[in-house]
């Protein structure tokens, strides 16, 4: 495991507000079930402030390769598929890259969605949550709060950032009862020890909005993407978890009395 | 037994007095609509039943056929009463006097029976073979008979393939229900009826046709009564117990597939039917919720071993020994109330009972107007099972009333009211270019359609390779047609379905189904053409054989109007291009945009092509876009496709999917209220037939591995259904290269 430094989170440059609001746009995407409940139109927008050795979506993380798009851009797409998510149940998820690098535009995509009867979900590392506003919250249903460590030494070396901001942020979320789902990627060797889980788990059941935890088994299915991008690949060499490691760190959130999936 | 005695304790109505199995399921079915707790387990009777031919399907697949009568053409009273294992039977009934044992049915081609005998090793009966070749002609020696240069230029180059010129065409269900309900007497009573409502016609060559076919329908009714009676049952009158109804039915079914080995033999929409019967038995005390599903599962257990000699060209074209019984399960009624019963619910749980199996071809006529405790099992059973297929009730019904059934993969048809004549596809991937070859095959160089022009030019232009495009499709279609005309004429005179057209009423509603194949390639071609450059490269005599692309375009397959409106104007100039040419026998001209496997052979047989794609690398199947080129996951993949209009392609429209189940969600309840949800969201989206299989690619690979640990891993293909372990490697390649929806 190597530590790298993070790249210093640049202001907000996209300009503008509602519909107007413009935003770096990594690629969207349909999914079933796994970005939140049901059928979930998932925007990626682009640039991420952090460095996950492990992050499946390296592509997004350089905020200027994303194409700009204004959010009537991205809603007249989401007015597509409207019907259907509706029909099968679902909504929109705002993902990334790290969507809280573009408050204003995540906001204008949300609240456009709520306002079309959807669903919405932030999916977010909250090391940014501070720039959510709670304009931005109000529109938002569901976040999902990726913590990638309890740990703040691992998360550095995992991330090359902070956690002490995600746990502020998961806080505020506390304080105005939103509901949040934690996700936890669970990396052989980085992320997984005892001790390490145990804090974090009782650190979510002590918030109290917490509907749900997801564990995400590491895989290394993004390591063609950083040999397309020219990058090393930080996890070569790290095996998914196996099964009786996936069930203890499940087992020890579900130990706190959290609902574990 | 009199009528009054088998059909006491039933509601009457119209269809006491004339044949009508709707008015009898109306009056008479009760719909469930709670889940799935009632549902009973194999019997320790079955699982002996079933086990013993499991081992016999293992050494089938090693030696293709387990064995094969060459003696003895087949007919309803070819062969002595056969059975698996005559105390353990609860339906009985053979196509043969041994499970698994096929027969000949030269009827429909000499030359088929013995290529389809050499591939396994068996020699022609001499004698059986002087019968075909000296004394009785067949539909395939009609067919050549009658066929033009066009059409066997067509068909020589693989522009169109597949026509059933040399095996049964099938896609015909008899209405099976009328043997339980109404028993052999009274439905040749009806028959007689209908043959002397002619008398006092002109003796025209359509009737004379007419009397000679309804004449050939009663000596076929009097023979499924002798068959049965070799078994043992009298079937003159009506069934009087559930058990009855089922073997009755049975018999009808069995029956037709001992008269013909049409491409798919479809059973027909017989659930809710029978659970009238079971249900009567039920609340009476003389049946066991075990019992009736050890019927069920005993009927299905037939269903499965139903088997035809095939050549292995044909099983190229439709790989994995399909029979497509295909059975038509749930929907809504014209009424409004769900189709539903407790049998219906019965018939997904032989999946579960004796574990997936390709065959019957279990069909979920799906509304999101449904029982939730039925979608939710629906759901449940195709995520552990990957083998029933969903098609739109909410496009069928409104068309078709809500007493039809699906023939083969897609085709919707009114049961006992309407037939079709099936007429496989053409390839309209090749015939782009020809297009641009001026009517040339890009492989040899041939000239297929005379009197065209090569296009000329460094780059290809948008609107002149669409015009040229359309005077081929001219042609392509005129031939077409000409070419079932002709396939249609002579099935009818040579190898006329004799008993499921007794198990029809007079003069049913016809249709003439073409389909195409290719209609991805062509889109994201001519997208290319139109929203990138496109320079043909060709060859020393000037024949293109490659292009060469520059800048992006829109892929067919991403909801993206520019790509998805170019599929939607080919589907609809094709049909109304094959509308402009008469149809024999008055047919209403239908298309399919469907595949089954045949997308892998179209491929093997069609050149590189203006989208990128490389000579001889499969199609996407039936209306999905190409492997890989949809970028924004299922739902946009299904709207694109969705936009295809059922109006114009009423045979049917199919998309095949594979999700993992990981793409579905992270828990069992998850993944089948999601499924749930995206069934809704196709269907309410004007969807028509999806195909789902939930499944790890990765399984599949370990399959190609290992045959002899999957020998029941079932996948849905392009409207039916297979044992992957029975497809070609090159079919089991195309499937695993197929778009998986995984998460990344």
């Amino acid at each position: 495991m190597t530590v790298r430094s993070a790249q210093s989170s640049r202001p907000d440059r996209t300009e503008g507000h509602g519909a107007a609001a413009v935003g770096r746009v990594h690629s969207w995407d349909t999914s079933i079930g796994v970005d939140g409940p049901g059928t979930r139109f998932v925007l990626f927008t682009a640039g991420c402030p952090l460095r996950c050795g492990y992050c499946h979506n390296p592509d997004t993380w350089a905020g200027r390769s994303g194409r700009l798009m204004t959010a009537g851009e991205v809603l007249a797409r989401i007015d597509r598929h409207a019907r259907f998510l509706r029909v099968a149940g679902g909504g929109v998820t705002v993902s990334g890259g790290e969507p809280l690098l573009q408050p204003a535009f995540t906001e204008a995509v949300l609240a456009g969605s709520r306002e079309r009867g959807l669903h919405t979900a932030l999916d977010t590392a909250g090391s940014l949550g501070h720039r959510a506003g709670d304009a931005l919250l109000a529109a938002t249903d569901l976040v999902l709060l990726d913590i990638k460590s309890w740990d703040p030494a691992i998360y550095r070396a995992v991330t090359g950032g902070e956690v002490a901001p995600t746990l502020t942020f998961a806080r505020r979320l506390a304080r105005r009862g939103q509901p949040v789902w934690i996700r936890f990627v669970l990396v052989p060797g980085w992320t997984d020890g005892v001790a390490n889980v145990a804090g974090l788990a009782r650190f979510c059941a002590g918030l109290g909005n917490v509907e749900r935890v997801d564990v995400l088994p590491f895989h290394s299915l993004g390591a063609a993407k950083y040999a397309a991008l020219g990058l090393p690949y930080p996890a070569a060499g790290v095996r998914p978890p196996d099964a009786d490691l996936l069930a203890r760190v499940r087992g020890q959130f579900a130990a706190t009395g959290l609902t574990v999936c | 037994m009199s009528n009054e005695q088998a059909w006491a304790g039933f509601t009457s109505g119209r269809w006491c007095d004339r044949i009508d199995v709707r008015d009898f399921i109306q009056h008479n079915y009760v719909p469930y609509r709670g889940d799935a707790s009632f549902l009973a387990g194999p019997t320790d009777r079955t699982r002996a039943l079933w086990a013993g031919l499991i081992e016999l399907f293992e050494v089938e697949r090693e030696r293709g056929v387990l064995d094969v009568d060459v003696h003895t053409p087949s007919t309803i009273t070819s062969h002595p009463a056969g059975y698996i294992d005559k105390d353990r039977e609860l339906i009985v009934g053979l196509q043969t006097d041994a499970p698994l044992r096929r027969a000949i049915m030269p009827n429909g081609g000499w030359r088929m029976v013995e290529t389809s005998l050499a591939a396994y090793g068996y020699e022609p009966d001499p004698d059986v073979r002087e019968v075909f070749t000296k004394y009785r002609k067949t539909h395939n020696d009609g067919v050549f008979d009658a066929y033009t240069p066009a059409i066997l230029a067509a068909r020589r180059s693989h522009l169109i393939t597949g026509l059933p010129d040399a095996y049964g065409r099938g896609r015909i269900i008899g209405d099976y229900r009328r043997v339980p309900l109404y028993g052999v007497d009274a439905l040749l009573a009806a028959k007689r009826a209908e043959k002397a409502a002619l008398d006092d016609c002109p003796s025209t060559s359509d009737i004379i046709r007419d009397r000679e076919e309804l004449a050939e329908q009663i000596r076929a009714l009097r023979d499924l009564a002798a068959m049965a009676a070799d078994y043992g049952y009298d079937i003159a009158g009506p069934a009087a117990t559930a058990r009855e109804a089922v073997q009755w039915l049975y018999f009808g079914y069995l029956a037709a597939v001992k008269d013909q080995n049409g491409a798919a033999m479809s059973l027909g929409r017989t659930s809710t039917f029978l659970d009238v019967y079971f249900s009567r038995d039920l609340a009476a005390g003389r049946l066991t919720e075990e019992q009736a599903q050890e019927l069920i599962d005993d009927f299905v257990i037939k269903l499965r071993i139903v088997r035809f000699l095939r050549t292995p060209e044909y099983d190229a074209l439709f790989s994995g020994d399909p029979t497509w019984v295909t059975e038509s399960v749930g929907g809504i009624g014209l009424d409004g109330r769900p189709l539903v019963t407790r049998t219906s619910f019965r018939y997904l749980q032989t999946l579960y009972n004796l574990g997936p199996a390709p065959e019957p071809n279990l069909t979920v006529f799906w509304s999101p107007e449904l029982p939730p405790g039925f979608k939710e099992f629906c759901a449940r059973v195709s995520i552990d099972t990957s083998a029933i297929q969903y098609e739109s009730d909410e496009l069928i019904r409104p068309r078709y009333g809500d007493d039809t059934a699906i023939a083969c993969c897609v085709s919707a048809m009114r049961v006992g009211k309407q037939m079709q004549f099936f007429g496989a596809r053409a390839n309209l991937a090749k015939a782009l270019l020809y297009a641009l070859n001026g009517g040339r095959d890009e492989l040899t160089g041939v000239q297929v359609i005379p009197g065209l022009e090569l296009v000329s030019g460094d780059v290809l232009d948008y609107a002149d390779v669409r015009a040229r495009l359309d005077t081929v499709l001219d042609w392509l279609a005129d031939t077409y047609v000409d070419a079932l005309n002709v396939i249609h004429y002579m099935h009818d005179k040579y190898a006329y379905e004799r008993l499921e057209m007794a198990l029809h009423d007079y003069a049913p509603g016809r249709t003439l189904a073409c389909g195409l194949a290719g209609l991805s390639v062509v889109a994201d071609s001519l997208s290319a053409i139109r929203y990138a450059t496109v320079r043909p490269v060709r060859d020393e005599t000037g024949l293109i054989v490659d292009f060469t692309t520059t800048g992006s375009f829109p892929c067919y397959g991403n909801d993206d109007d520019r790509a998805d409106g170019i599929a939607v104007d080919l589907v609809r100039s094709f049909m109304t291009k094959i509308r402009r040419r008469p149809a024999y026998r008055d047919a209403t001209h239908t298309q399919s945009v469907l595949t089954i496997t045949s997308n892998v052979v179209y491929g093997k047989h069609t050149g590189n092509t203006p989208d990128g794609r490389r000579a001889g690398e499969p199609f996407a199947p039936g209306a999905n876009p190409m492997n890989g080129r949809d970028r924004h996951g299922v739902v946009a993949a299904a709207l694109s496709v969705a936009k295809i209009p059922y109006d114009q392609a009423r045979d049917g429209i199919s998309l095949t999917q594979s999700i993992s189940p990981a793409a579905l969600g992270r828990t069992r309840v998850e993944q089948v209220a999601n499924l749930v949800g995206v069934l809704d969201g196709y269907i309410d989206a004007g969807g028509f037939h999806l195909n789902v299989n939930v499944l790890n690619r990765a399984t599949l690979l370990d399959a190609m591995k290992h045959p002899q640990r999957y020998p029941q891993l079932t996948i849905r293909v392009s409207g039916y259904a297979v044992n992957f372990v029975r497809l070609t490697r090159e079919q089991q390649d195309d499937v695993v290269n197929r778009t998986f929806y995984e998460r990344v």
